[in-house]
């Protein structure tokens, strides 16, 4: 067991350095010059030869790569083109709102598209499990940002229920806090909640036809049993599998939704960056956001056991 | 009054394209500690059957009509709750695939304990402790140690004994056992239908066992019925049925069986089989559901369905030609 | 020994025979459809999905015959109207007609979709074959794949953006990029799984080169989950143009994609929502049409893929 912690931790560092390589390695792969795209059509060739510096474009390539790397083990992700601060900072400075986003939509999309999933499958056919169906199709084709200005718009705007816009910090009360982040939480979560209630739906779909099913029947367990105990503990692997995956749609979802929903995070910061051609501030906040979603990976793969006593490491 | 009857069960099953008649217009009963063997061949509406009698069958697709009367009861007519309490309490089930009918998250001893909770109002260690009674009562070793272990732990047939301590558990009136012993090894399978014998007279249960085993019928039964294409074609106490089978198909089935030691005897060594298929039980079949594959079947038998009549004393057949003999009224 | 002596001779006549009682149907009978609605009833997915698509591509083809004017004209004077007889869908902050630029915009957006759904589709499909027959390949190739998608796709095709020049060119280009992963994944394991195949097996053993496997077994398996593969990233593709326009990142605001209108009308959002509202309308409802597709094509192709995506 501890043995297999040790090399699935291990096996996540040739990926972690791929995704490195490939981020660093983005500045040579773009066609032109990337220095002139990035100081923008009306740059002087001065600031073009100030940004080439700063980037250690001028530098051998290897040279760089290894420099760069040595830097972000020391927690070093180097220093805005733009404010001139250290990328590290930034990042400090704007991760607690898109920390709260995430964790809220996590928790919000989780207790909302499992039950959805679980009650489709046992409803299969009816009406209910079209609507789930029909919901979660809706869910995978309007983008986050339509979903964020729908909900801001009848439920901020019209109905004045909840903030339109903004963040509070956490330290100033829970009730401001989770008020600015429900909207932002749901039309993040959609997609989420699409996907997740439908790999739910088909987990559940295949493990409800199985032999032990018909056993818990003919046992006189009632439904809410053989759903949630017999049932859904055969279908967590498969879910939670997907759940992990999914971290990947609430990352990219969390940049648009800060935009509409003006919240100061990461999101917000990439977002900005781009617009600035602040290209020190994208390769940290992608390195960041990736080797998050490579470790919440590896935590649930270690989590497998919990729910199936057949596999074993 | 029997235990058990079945009156007109029908079964039917809607699909894209036709509704399936798994199930139709069976007619039986099975007295109190009495073993009925209910034999065919796949398909031919056993299993549908037994499922149908603790209403394990999904509605829709599926729909059962006729009576099913369990001590007086008719199960048809009950909620889902008063079914429940039934299902595993008074009537309990034993499946044919042992390796997958246990849930292989659950430990053994809360699955056998489920049933206790359930439906003796157990507390988990009082429903800990008699799983493993349970356990010793069907000859697992080492009870204490296995009922904390999981399916994948166990062998095939460890697992079918685990089935058979989950459904009498709760001291069931009748047992269903659906082909228990398919799955087994040749040796297990003698094992685990003495198992079942001993335990049907400790707990005094009826049990209706179904399977395609002439073998194992001979072995336990004391009555059987035989199904062909969702019917009941022929009826009768096993050793008569054995001796003196009056349906065709009942005969095509025996033919079809190896004798132990006719090769020795010098006897005709060649397996008799049934020609043809099961007709497809989508289409609804004028005449005898039989005719299509019987080497005797006439234009009769193929335009008039016959009737189940009584051939002889307690012997049953639906056969237009089956020789009757005088039936003491 | 059963016998056919057991049967009684030929005096059995139809009025001495007991017939059984007739059975009830408790079940209404099922009705069969057959023909063009049929197809269309059994696979409602596909019937709704593709007319829809179909009904976008002949939009986005013959866009200057449905009542458009130039979806570039700027038109001071009329800004910011409301949907109204004269402009259906009113006009944005630059007096421009929405109606026009929605219509034009569906060229975009379906460019979008399928340009990367193909070209995914061929790199997906080049690099899965490699992998899945070149087993030192497959190691490295693998491990790239695992590093690219780690990261969330819509961040790589950001930064992709934040690097090159504004251009559909480069937004289809981001887009695929960060779509292969997926695409050759899926073809690796359907090649893995072929090969256990005992005809591909024989193949191998009685010597035909490799070439000819793929193209005769391996290829022709592939394209019923590729197809399903391709419509879903069609599918996800316009969203990502519209979300990589939408922030800033995407085409050139010149050019008129559903993701630019949307992007445009932003800053007014609360007072002028339908600037939003009607290209989100038809991006969301195209979108849908070829997931809508995607679902029927999966299940009328594979049944048991179905489990699987």
């Amino acid at each position: 067991m501890f043995a297999y912690v040790i090399r699935r931790i291990l096996a996540t560092i040739p990926v972690m350095a791929i995704v490195a390589l490939f981020v660093f390695s983005l500045l040579y792969i773009a066609p032109g010059d990337p220095a002139a795209v990035i100081a923008g059509d009306q740059a002087t060739p001065d600031d073009v030869e100030r940004i080439r510096a700063s980037l250690g474009l001028d530098r051998p390539y290897l040279v760089r790569f290894g420099a760069w790397v040595f830097d972000i083990i020391r927690g070093d992700l180097g220093v805005s083109i733009f404010t001139n601060l250290p990328v590290s900072l930034m990042i400090k400075q704007r991760i607690e709102p898109t920390l709260s986003l995430m964790l809220v939509t996590l928790i919000l999309a989780i207790s909302i598209a499992v039950p959805m999933g679980v009650v489709a499958a046992w409803k299969v056919g009816t009406w209910i499990d079209r609507a789930v169906m029909g919901f979660a199709v809706l869910g995978f084709s309007v983008p986050v940002f339509v979903v964020g200005y729908l909900l801001a718009y009848v439920f901020a705007l019209q109905l004045d229920w909840l903030p339109v816009q903004g963040y509070t910090s956490i330290s100033q009360g829970f009730g401001p806090w989770i008020e600015n982040l429900i909207l932002p939480a749901i039309a993040l979560g959609s997609v989420y909640i699409a996907l997740i209630a439908r790999i739910t739906r088909a987990t559940m779909l295949e493990v409800l036809q199985q032999d032990y099913i018909r056993t818990a029947r003919a046992k006189g367990a009632g439904q809410r049993s053989i759903l949630f105990l017999h049932a859904l503990k055969n279908a967590a692997v498969p879910i939670v599998t997907v759940i992990g995956i999914g971290i990947a749609l609430l990352i990219g979802g969390a940049v648009v939704t800060e935009s509409v929903f003006a919240i100061p995070g990461l999101g917000r910061l990439t977002v900005d960056a781009i617009l600035r051609r602040d290209y020190p501030v994208i390769q940290g906040v992608i390195l960041l956001f990736s080797f998050v979603y490579v470790l919440v990976n590896l935590g649930i793969d270690l989590l497998y056991t919990l729910f199936d006593p057949r596999i074993r490491y | 009054m029997a235990l058990l009857e079945v009156e007109n069960l029908q079964t039917h099953f809607r699909a894209a394209d036709g509704i399936n008649r798994a199930v139709d217009g069976l007619n039986f009963h099975v007295n109190a500690r009495e073993t009925v063997a209910i034999v065919g061949e796949s398909g031919c509406g056993k299993s549908v059957t037994a499922m149908s009698i603790l209403r394990l069958i999904p509605e829709p697709p599926g729909k059962i009509a006729g009576a099913i009367r369990f001590d007086g009861r008719d199960l048809l007519t009950l909620s889902d709750r008063e079914m429940r309490a039934i299902r595993g309490n008074e009537i309990s089930m034993i499946f044919q695939e042992p390796m997958t009918s246990l849930n292989p998250v659950l430990t053994v001893g809360k699955q056998i304990g489920e049933t206790l909770r359930l439906h003796q109002g157990m507390s988990s260690n009082q429903a800990e402790a008699r799983a493993v009674e349970m356990l010793k009562l069907v000859g697992i070793p080492e009870p204490e140690r296995r009922v904390r272990e999981y399916p994948h732990q166990l062998s095939g047939g460890m697992r079918q004994r685990v089935m058979i301590a989950i459904a009498l558990a709760c001291n069931p009136k009748l047992l269903i056992a659906d082909e228990p012993t398919t799955a087994l090894d040749v040796t297990i399978q003698a094992q685990i239908l003495d198992l079942m014998r001993d335990l049907k007279n400790t707990v005094g249960a009826a049990i209706v066992i179904i399977t395609h085993d002439l073998g194992v019928v001979a072995e336990v039964a004391e009555r059987v019925i035989v199904m062909y294409a969702g019917r009941k074609v022929e009826e009768a106490a096993v050793e008569k049925l054995f001796r003196n089978p009056r349906h065709p198909y009942t005969q095509g089935l025996l033919g079809s069986m190896p004798k132990l030691g006719s090769s020795l005897s010098g006897e005709e060594t060649r397996l008799q089989e049934i020609p043809g298929l099961v007709p497809s039980l989508k289409r609804k079949i004028d005449g005898c559901v039989f005719a299509s594959r019987c080497s005797y079947a006439t234009d009769l038998c193929r335009t008039i369905s016959p009737a189940l009549e009584e051939k002889a004393e307690g012997h049953i057949a639906a056969c237009h030609y089956a020789i009757k003999e005088a039936v003491a009224a | 020994m059963a016998s056919a002596s057991v049967l009684s001779p030929g005096d059995v006549t139809p009025g001495s025979v007991k017939a059984a009682a007739p059975l009830p149907d408790i079940m209404p009978p099922v009705k069969a459809r057959k023909g063009l609605w049929g197809y269309m009833y059994r696979n409602p997915a596909i019937a709704i999905g593709g007319t829809i698509v179909l009904a976008m591509i002949l939009m986005a083809i013959f866009a200057p015959f449905l009542g458009t004017v130039d979806p570039t004209a700027l038109a001071p004077a009329r800004r910011t109207r409301e949907p109204s007889a004269q402009y259906w869908f009113g006009t944005d902050m630059l007096g421009r007609d929405v109606y026009s630029r929605v219509v034009y915009g569906a060229r975009v957006s379906l460019i979008v979709g399928f340009a990367v759904a193909f070209f995914s589709s061929v790199a997906g499909l080049t690099i899965g074959l490699i992998s899945g027959f070149i087993r030192w390949a497959d190691n490295i190739i693998m491990r790239i794949m695992d590093g690219l998608m780690s990261i969330p796709s819509i961040l790589l095709a950001i930064a992709l953006m934040a690097l090159t020049r504004g251009s559909v060119g480069n937004v289809i280009l981001a887009i695929t990029v960060a779509e292969i992963p997926r695409v050759s994944r899926l073809v690796r394991g359907v090649v893995l799984s072929l090969r256990e195949q005992p005809y591909v097996d024989a193949a191998i053993a009685s010597g035909t080169r490799t070439p000819v496997i793929i193209w005769r077994h391996i290829l022709p398996n592939t394209i019923a989950p590729m197809t399903v593969q391709a419509t879903y990233v069609c599918a996800s593709a316009m969203i990502v143009e519209s979300i990589l326009s939408f922030i800033g990142a995407g085409t050139p605001p010149i050019i008129p994609s559903w993701g630019n209108i949307m992007a445009e009308g932003r800053a007014l959002w609360q007072v002028k929502p339908y600037i939003v509202f009607f290209p989100a309308l038809f991006l969301s409802v195209t979108v849908l049409a070829v997931n809508l597709l995607g679902d029927g094509l999966r299940d009328a192709l594979d049944p048991r893929m179905a489990k699987r995506i």
